[in-house]
């Protein structure tokens, strides 16, 4: 089993790109390896409660691990009270944890 | 944890996306968790390192230079380099055809010249690589 890491840094108004990494994250998750998506820069605009994308909600389902940077969440004026359930706030710090561990392939998107 | 190198290529120009500030950011968090960092700067990225860029005032908000204290990218891969003089090291190399192609061969101390080949040979000495590719 590997993991993934799938770093999203696209605004998913603007681009339908993001059904890729939807896709293709999920059907790892669905066969037994560890995935997470990292949201950065407008890939973070997808993580408000009220966000009229349903991506992040296929993820979750799906058992997806999905991290959003602080950074990029401040610069966008959104809060974590805002933020969907299953989104968890993450920092670049914790990106770099995910990218030097073992048997992890990264992905930027 | 054993000694731990990340291998990051970046394309970007600079001034043009926040890639290139993403790509700041995960670099200097891996020099200071301890973590080599090994940079191929690719295409456009080979100007973030040119040592000509200069500082400009803000005309729209009326400030001079000295107050706008506007940061240069190549002044960030100064910091960089410094913060990984030694252990841990930053290695960063600059494509030379790129280099080559935008007369921006002026960069700052300690960037390197070199090719494909070089990329190749980091990811190979590393844990991850992670590509951060212009769209």
């Amino acid at each position: 089993m590997a993991r993934y890491v799938f770093i999203e840094s696209r605004d998913p108004f603007e681009s339908n790109n993001v059904q890729f990494v939807v896709d293709t994250a999920t059907e790892l998750k669905h066969r037994g390896h560890q995935v997470t998506v990292f949201l950065i820069q407008n890939g973070a605009l997808a993580v408000r409660r009220n966000a009229r994308v349903a991506h992040l909600r296929r993820l979750a389902a799906a058992g997806v691990e999905l991290l959003a940077d602080d950074f990029s969440l401040r610069e966008r004026g959104i809060t974590t009270a805002e933020m969907s359930d299953g989104v968890r706030e993450s920092n670049i710090e914790a990106l770099v944890d995910l990218l030097i561990q073992d048997e992890t392939k990264a992905i930027w998107h | 944890m054993s000694e731990r190198r990340l291998t990051i290529a970046i394309m970007d120009a600079p001034y043009e996306s926040a890639n290139s500030t993403t790509a700041f950011r995960i670099i200097a968090a891996a020099l200071k968790k301890g973590v080599h960092v090994n940079v191929f700067a690719y295409e456009g990225a080979v100007s973030l390192a040119v040592k000509d860029q200069a500082p400009h005032a803000n005309p729209v908000k009326g400030t001079s230079v000295e107050e706008e204290d506007h940061p240069t990218t190549k002044f960030f891969v100064s910091s960089l380099l410094e913060l990984g003089r030694e252990s841990p090291l930053l290695t960063w190399v600059n494509c030379g055809l790129c280099v080559d192609e935008r007369g921006a061969g002026n960069a700052v101390e300690g960037v390197k010249r070199g090719g494909p080949g070089d990329f190749l040979k980091m990811a190979l000495d590393s844990v991850n690589t992670l590509v951060i590719p212009t769209r």
